[in-house]
C-alpha cells in the first residue's frame, strides 16, 4: 500500500476518505437514525409527560384520586429531574451495563442508545412542552371550555397545535443537538460516526485528518437539518393573507342567510 | 308554553371570594326564554366574576345556578354538555389562533356536538353569514380587525345553537368605529328572541335590547328593573351617580 506523506495533510485526507468513506457514511447513518429517531420517541413522551403535568384534578375529586394525581405529579417532576441532572454519557453506561446486570437483559447497544436519546430528549422536551402550553393565553383555554371541549379536546385541538408550532425551533433545535451528542453512545461500543472515526483513526495513528473529516460529516448533517427545519417552520406558517370568498359563490338559494341590518343594506362589503 | 314561562337561568345566593377578597355576595336573579338581561356597573363591581361563574370558569364559593331547575354547581353534573348550551363571548375574542374563521365556527359542533362535517359547515356558514363574515372563511384570527374577530366569536357561539349566551364586555376591546358592527349584530340576535346575559358599557344599547337591567356595586345587585324605569328613574343612589357619571363622558 502507498501511503501519503507524512506532512501530506490532504493527502491523507484523500486517503481515508477514500478507503473509510463508506465506514463513515455508516456510522454518520446510524448517528442520524439515532438522532431522528430518538428526537421523533422524545418529543412524543414529552408531549405527554408535559399534558400530564397540566391535568386538572377537581376540587372535589375523591382522596384516591387526589394522592394519585399527586403521585403521578411526584414521578413526573422526578424523571425530568434525574435525566436532566445526568450526563447522557453516564446514563448510557448505568443503563447499557444496569440492564445487563441486574435484569439480565442483554440489549444490543443499538436499542440502548436509541433508549437513552429517546428519554433523555423526552426530559428536555416535557419542559419545553410544558413551557410552550403555560405561554398559550389562557383565553384559548377559556375559548375551548366556553363551547363544552373537554380538557383533553382542548389540548388535542387548541393548545398542543399552537404549542407544536411554537416550540418547533426548539425541537429542532433538541434533534441538532442529538446529532451531536449520540456521539457519546460510543462507550457503548454503538457504532456511530464518532465510533467509526476513532477505529480509522486507531488504525492510521492519524487523529487530526480522520476528525478534519468526522467534523466536516457532522456539519454537514447538522447545517442540513437546521436549514430543512427552517423551510418546514415556512411551510406550517402558511400564506400571510387569505382569499375573500365572493358571496356569490355561495349564494344560498333559500335567501334567509344574508341577514339585511338596520337600513336594508345587506351586510357583507 | 312551559319552556316560556319556567326561567332558564336562576342564579341563586350565588357568592364568590378570592382567599379574603369576597368579590360576589348574595347574587340572586334569573332570566327567561327570550330574555336579554344586561349587567351594568363600575369597574371591579364582578360583572366578570358573575359571568365566569354562571359558565362555570370560576367556582362558587356558595349558592346555586340553575339551569332548567337543576343546580349546575353541584356533584356528578357534566359541566361540558352544560357549556355547549350556554355560549360565551369575551372581551378579547379568544378565536383559536390556529384555525380558520371557518374552523373555529366548526370546532364546537364537529368535536363537542359531534354532528358530521357538512352539517357542521353549513351550520358554521348560516352563523357566519349572519354576523357578516361569510366572506371570510379562510382568513386567520390575527389577519382580522376586532369588530371582525369579535362577529367571528359570536358565529361560534351562535353554531353551537346554545339556548343562553353569554357576554362579557364584547365591545370593550374595540375600536370605536369598530363597536356598531358588534352591537347591530347583537341587536338582531335580541330581535330574533335570543336568550342573552350582557355585561356592558354601552348604556344606549343596554337600554335599547334588554328586558331588564342589572346594576352592580362592589359584588352585589344594587339595583334592578326595567331599562326605562332603571335609566329613567333610578331609585338608589349609587345608580343615580353611577349613570350621572356616564353621561358626563
Ligand atoms: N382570579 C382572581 N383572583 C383574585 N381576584 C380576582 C380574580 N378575578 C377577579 N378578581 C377581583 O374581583 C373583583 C371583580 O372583578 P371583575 O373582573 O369581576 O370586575 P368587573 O365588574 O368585570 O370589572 P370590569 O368592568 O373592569 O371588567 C376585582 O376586584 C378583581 O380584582
Ligand atoms: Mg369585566
Amino acid at each position: 500500500m502507498n501511503l501519503p506523506g507524512d506532512a501530506d495533510f490532504f493527502g491523507w485526507v484523500l486517503y481515508i476518505a477514500k478507503h473509510y468513506g463508506v465506514i463513515f457514511l455508516n456510522g454518520a447513518g446510524v448517528t442520524l437514525l439515532l438522532a431522528l429517531v430518538g428526537t421523533l420517541i422524545g418529543c412524543v413522551i414529552g408531549l405527554l409527560v408535559g399534558v400530564l403535568r397540566t391535568l386538572p384534578v377537581r376540587r372535589d375529586a375523591n382522596p384516591f384520586v387526589k394522592t394519585l394525581h399527586r403521585l403521578l405529579q411526584f414521578i413526573l417532576a422526578a424523571y425530568i429531574e434525574v435525566f436532566r441532572g445526568t450526563p447522557m454519557i453516564v446514563q448510557a453506561m448505568v443503563l447499557y451495563y444496569g440492564s445487563m446486570q441486574v435484569f439480565k437483559v442483554d440489549m444490543t447497544p443499538l436499542f440502548a442508545g436509541f433508549f437513552v436519546v429517546s428519554i433523555n430528549t423526552g426530559a428536555y422536551m416535557a419542559e419545553t412542552v410544558l413551557g410552550g402550553i403555560d405561554s398559550i393565553d389562557i383565553g384559548q383555554t377559556e375559548g375551548a371550555m366556553a363551547i363544552g371541549m373537554s380538557h383533553w379536546q382542548t389540548m388535542l385541538y387548541v393548545i398542543m397545535p399552537q404549542t407544536l408550532r411554537n416550540i418547533l425551533p426548539q425541537i429542532g433545535n433538541n434533534l441538532i443537538i442529538n446529532i451531536k451528542d449520540t456521539s457519546v453512545l460510543n462507550v457503548i461500543s454503538v457504532t456511530e460516526l464518532y465510533f467509526s472515526g476513532n477505529s480509522a483513526a486507531g488504525a492510521f495513528m492519524r487523529y487530526f485528518e480522520v476528525f478534519f473529516l468526522i467534523c466536516v460529516i457532522y456539519f454537514v448533517m447538522t447545517f442540513t437539518c437546521s436549514r430543512l427545519l427552517l423551510w418546514i417552520e415556512h411551510k406550517i406558517d402558511g400564506s400571510s393573507y387569505y382569499s375573500l370568498v365572493k358571496s356569490d359563490m355561495m349564494a344560498d338559494p333559500s335567501g334567509h342567510n344574508p341577514v339585511h341590518m338596520g337600513g336594508g343594506k345587506t351586510w357583507t362589503n | 308554553m312551559d319552556e316560556l314561562k319556567s326561567p332558564i337561568l336562576q342564579v341563586r345566593h350565588l357568592s364568590k371570594s378570592f382567599g379574603d377578597n369576597v368579590v360576589l355576595r348574595d347574587i340572586n336573579f334569573e332570566t327567561r326564554h327570550g330574555n336579554v338581561i344586561c349587567i351594568i356597573g363600575a369597574s371591579g363591581s364582578g360583572k366578570s366574576t358573575l359571568l365566569r361563574c354562571i359558565n362555570m370558569l370560576e367556582t362558587p364559593t356558595s349558592g346555586q345556578i340553575l339551569f332548567h331547575g337543576q343546580d349546575i354547581t353541584g356533584k356528578g353534573i357534566d359541566i361540558n354538555a352544560y357549556r355547549a348550551k350556554v355560549g360565551m363571548v369575551f372581551q378579547s375574542f379568544n378565536l383559536f389562533n390556529n384555525m380558520t374563521v371557518l374552523g373555529n365556527c366548526m370546532a364546537g359542533v364537529t368535536k363537542v356536538l359531534k354532528k358530521d362535517k357538512k352539517t357542521a359547515e353549513d351550520t358554521a356558514m348560516k352563523y357566519l353569514s349572519k354576523v357578516g363574515m361569510a366572506e371570510y372563511i379562510n382568513a386567520k384570527p390575527h389577519q382580522l380587525s376586532g369588530g371582525q374577530k369579535q362577529r367571528v366569536a359570536i358565529a361560534r357561539a351562535l353554531a353551537m345553537e346554545p339556548e343562553v349566551l353569554l357576554f362579557d364586555e364584547p365591545t370593550s376591546a374595540l375600536d370605536p368605529q369598530m363597536v356598531g358592527e358588534v352591537l347591530e349584530v347583537m341587536r338582531s340576535l335580541a330581535k330574533e328572541g335570543m336568550t342573552m346575559v350582557i355585561v356592558t358599557h354601552e348604556m344606549a344599547f343596554a337600554r335599547d335590547v334588554s328586558s331588564r337591567v342589572v346594576f352592580m356595586k362592589d359584588g352585589v345587585v344594587a339595583e334592578e328593573g326595567e331599562p326605562a324605569e332603571l335609566f329613567g328613574n333610578p331609585k338608589q343612589e349609587a345608580t343615580k351617580d353611577f349613570l350621572a357619571r356616564f353621561r358626563n363622558q
